[in-house]
């Protein structure tokens, strides 16, 4: 007899009938496992919630009051027989996998992830399953990033080549990962400035023991004049608003992996653009996916019909799980953690 | 090719027009002579003729890339864009190659016209893997053509006029015409003419719309009105030796309409003439229909019957050069004055006639010969300062194009596509239906008209609401309303609903209608006969 699935796919989120819990689900339930603090996976109304210690801080701080738990990457916890266990995504701090263990079968559902390791973010670790549930955000081969080292040598340049010329720069980056990545990776060239949605993050990051430089929030009182060549680390919707235009003159760039297209960055009216991605670009994907020797993949949220296409014709048995998660469509990407 | 990827890189990297003037100001004083010229060429829009097709390059692209097809074509619907598509596919190349220049990669190109397919495969394969990322995009967009660098011709042609330290009207003028980049030096395309060598058209004056109506121009005197045709602008050239007609986006349009020819002999040389080109309606003496006009525009070769059935006349509304000296500083009414002399006495049946001046008595008076726009087959009115110049391109203030208000329709959009470039990925084009008893009937389609919040806001719906997909089209419930505004209406036996509609766009989304209180194709119908006057 066909046993049922370990993990089904319902109009809630991701649920396990034999442990009794979802995985980020997006309506509210009883039991929530969360990948990680993004607010398309971490959402509000859940009774409980279970996530890494080093991911906790910032959903509770999103979340306010909630019923949450903590558990260790790679602690193994018992669900009414079922094994669930946390695993590095290297997507952003606190970021996971979930692996599920019931009767010798093992599935994972990846959450966001990414494989190059940021100096920041716990890094990536391939886990072993029969079953990958995986992002596919990026899953067409026209997206490939450049290393991140020189990805962070450009931003470099930028920003120094605009404090020669007395310009502050402006970087829109996703104000929980990104912007903290990018602050963490780049040089000592001149203050940095932070929106108050980065500063409140980048605090509670800080305060956890990330390795962070020193910032600074952009308040009234700061002007091009106290803080001549500054970096301000802005959340993207703050890009071309009046609040970036008072430290004028400025330069304004997007920190995005949707960066990587032109179409997009020109219809941001953006002159530049940095291809700095938080999720797995098209190599990244398959080098996942191969390296968790899975032979059944579902993908979900992202270019999810050409990349099971492509699956199939790799020799997997693939599937679409249908989410809410949003935020990561490039036609809704301004708000998009990419 | 390093330079002009520098170049490339610089305008595309800002959004800032003088930071785009600086670069290409710089650019046009470094770069080696003959790329200048290819750079101008580019710029405004001569490319080399295409040696390899689009089809090819996907399918070249796809193979070196190693991925199916259908991947590929997965990936252009998301990029947007051949030459960047194809770019971001390829694997990383060889590094370390000398450098070509942009003339060594166009004349490469050239060259490759005409000869078998293995060679021009060998030939494009070896130049991607040769080139760095971003100059393969420059490469494939050489091949592709549609090169938008963000660079208008007045800002190429201010740069241009910085870098020579000429004056920009005259490098405006010299960047017309039909001039070939592969044998014009650099030294010559910018040199001053010599008078009347050539059929050289001048840069066409533009008009700008006029909103609301013309009580702010002032008095009424001082302005010429003209009824606004609905044809093709064209630029008449006579010079010694030389007779061409000229279409505003610059081709030489003299062979399709033979009917001009006898104008060279009558036309005094030095005679430069801007005015419309129509279909005209013989027996009713006005002009005909667009759609008319429209089956000879790209037919190089007219059949006898066309020219019978949609006979070309050109109805003149100003005076360029006369007697081989440029008139264009000269006042509108004295060129008008001279023009109306000249074509008195030309034999009508050459073809060309006077664009009839309407007189100003008053605003009012205007405004209700202009709802008679319709009857003359006019789109509504030309108003034009009787003391002003002969503008380069479109300066604001002299000239203004009155139109009349747009025919609408409320429909339902049924499919939509995602446009390219800028649009990328965004669901941008729509087509739309209107109710034909318990049916829908799609009619037309539009792609501009709303703003970008509005397209992201429909793509984010048109995602979750596709109940079909075909390649790049998604099939939608029909739940979203739009009112249409269009210039004209045809009777079109090519299309299911019978109709064919002028510059199709979408005025509002109209979020207070559902589908069931959109218009019908009776109504359709009704506006069809309402307008054939």
């Amino acid at each position: 007899m066909a046993r049922a699935p370990l993990l089904t796919f319902t109009d809630r989120g991701i649920f396990c009938p034999q442990g009794d819990f979802y995985i980020d689900p997006w309506r509210p339930v009883d039991r929530a496992l969360i990948t990680h603090g993004h607010s398309d996976h971490a959402r509000y109304g859940h009774k409980a919630y279970l996530a890494t210690h080093q991911a906790l801080p910032v959903i509770r701080h999103r979340l306010g009051q909630i019923n949450a738990g903590g558990i260790a990457y790679g602690e193994a916890r018992e669900m009414n027989g079922v094994t669930v266990s946390f695993h590095p995504a290297g997507h952003v701090p606190g970021s996971a996998q979930i692996r599920v263990e019931y009767g010798g079968e093992v599935w994972v559902v990846s959450g966001d992830y990414k494989i190059e390791p940021d100096g920041l973010s716990e890094p990536f670790e391939p886990i072993a399953c029969h079953t990958f549930i995986s992002e596919c955000t990026f899953g067409l081969p026209v997206f490939h990033w450049a290393p991140q080292a020189q990805i962070i040598t450009d931003v470099a340049t930028w920003w120094a080549a605009n404090a020669a010329a007395g310009i502050t720069s402006i970087l829109g980056a996703y104000s929980f990962g990104k912007a903290q990545r990018l602050m963490a990776a780049l040089p000592p060239l001149g203050p940095i400035l932070t929106h108050g949605a980065v500063e409140a993050t980048t605090a509670i990051l800080r305060d956890q023991g990330y390795v962070l430089p020193e910032t600074i929030r952009a308040t009234a009182a700061i002007t091009p004049k106290t803080h001549p060549g500054a970096l301000i680390i802005a959340p993207p919707s703050a890009l071309g608003s009046a609040w970036a235009n008072r430290f004028g003159p400025t330069s304004e760039a997007f920190a995005s992996g949707w960066m990587a297209l032109r179409g997009i960055r020109r219809r941001r009216s953006l002159g530049t653009g940095f291809a700095i991605s938080d999720h797995a670009d098209w190599p990244g994907l398959n080098a996942a996916i191969r390296a968790t020797g899975a032979s059944r993949v579902f993908v979900t949220h992202g270019y999810t019909a050409p990349f099971r296409h492509w699956l199939e014709e790799q020799g997997y048995e693939a599937g679409i799980v249908a989410t809410d998660y949003t935020g990561d469509d490039a036609a809704t990407e301004p708000e998009a953690e990419a | 090719m390093k330079h002009f990827a520098a170049l490339f890189a610089a305008l595309d990297g800002t959004t800032k027009t003088t930071a785009k003037l600086v670069a290409l100001t710089n650019y046009f004083q470094t770069a080696a002579e003959q790329d200048r010229v290819w750079t101008i060429a580019i710029l405004s829009g001569r490319r080399p003729k295409r040696s390899v097709t689009a089809t090819e390059l996907r399918l070249w692209a796809a193979e070196v890339a190693g991925i199916p097809d259908w991947l590929f074509e997965e990936s252009y619907t998301v990029v947007g864009d051949l030459a960047e598509t194809i770019a971001h596919l390829l694997p990383m190349p060889q590094l370390g190659l000398p450098d070509q220049s942009l003339t060594e990669w166009i004349t490469a190109l050239m060259g490759l016209n005409g000869k078998p397919a293995d060679t021009r495969k060998a030939a494009i394969v070896g130049a991607w893997q040769s080139l760095a990322p971003e100059e393969r995009f420059i490469f494939n967009k050489l091949i592709t053509g549609g090169f938008r660098m963000g660079v208008s011709q007045g800002l190429m042609t201010k740069a241009l006029a910085r870098a020579t330290d000429m004056d920009e009207a005259a490098i405006a003028h010299r960047m017309m015409g039909d001039w070939q980049p592969a044998s014009t030096r650099f030294a010559d395309l910018i040199a001053p003419d010599i008078a009347g060598s050539s059929s050289r058209p001048y840069p066409f004056a533009l008009a700008s719309a006029l909103d609301g109506g013309p009580e702010t121009l002032g008095d009424p005197a001082n302005w010429i009105a003209e009824w606004k045709w609905d044809g093709i602008r064209g630029q008449l050239v006579t010079r010694p030796g030389a007779f061409a007609l000229w279409s505003r986006g610059e081709d030489l349009i003299t062979d399709r309409f033979p009917e001009f020819a006898g104008l060279a002999d009558f036309l005094p040389p030095g005679t430069v003439i801007d005015g419309e080109v129509l279909a005209w309606d013989v027996a009713a003496d006005k002009p005909q229909p667009f759609a008319a006009l429209q089956t000879r525009i790209n037919r190089k070769t007219v059949p006898k019957k066309l020219l019978v059935d949609a006979p070309a006349r050109m109805l003149a509304y100003d005076l360029l050069e006369d007697a081989g000296i440029d008139l264009r500083t000269a006042p509108l009414a004295v060129r008008r004055a001279r023009l109306a002399e000249l074509i008195d006495g030309i034999d009508p049946k050459l073809g060309l006639g006077l664009s009839p001046q309407i007189t100003v008595e008053d605003w009012p008076c205007l405004a209700a010969i202009r709802a008679t726009a319709q009857m003359h087959r006019a789109e509504g009115l030309m108003l034009k300062r009787a003391s002003s110049p002969y503008h380069t391109g479109r300066k604001r203030g002299d000239w203004w194009k009155w139109k009349l208000d747009p025919m609408t329709i409320d429909a339902v959009m049924i499919y939509a596509q995602a446009g390219h470039g800028r649009r990328a990925n965004l669901y941008t084009d729509f087509t739309f239906a209107v109710r034909d008893g318990n049916e829908l009937v799609p009619f037309t389609k539009a792609y501009s008209g709303l703003t970008d919040a509005e397209f992201a806001q429909i793509t984010a719906w048109v995602r979750k609401n596709t109940l079909e997909r075909f390649g790049p089209v998604r099939r939608v419930p029909p739940e979203l309303v739009f009112e249409l505004a269009f210039e004209g209406i045809q009777a079109s036996p090519r299309h299911k609903s019978g109709i064919a509609l002028r510059f199709p766009r979408m005025l509002r989304w109209r979020h207070d209608k559902g589908p069931n209180e959109i218009d019908t194709l009776d109504t359709l119908r009704a506006v069809l006969a309402a307008s054939v006057v």
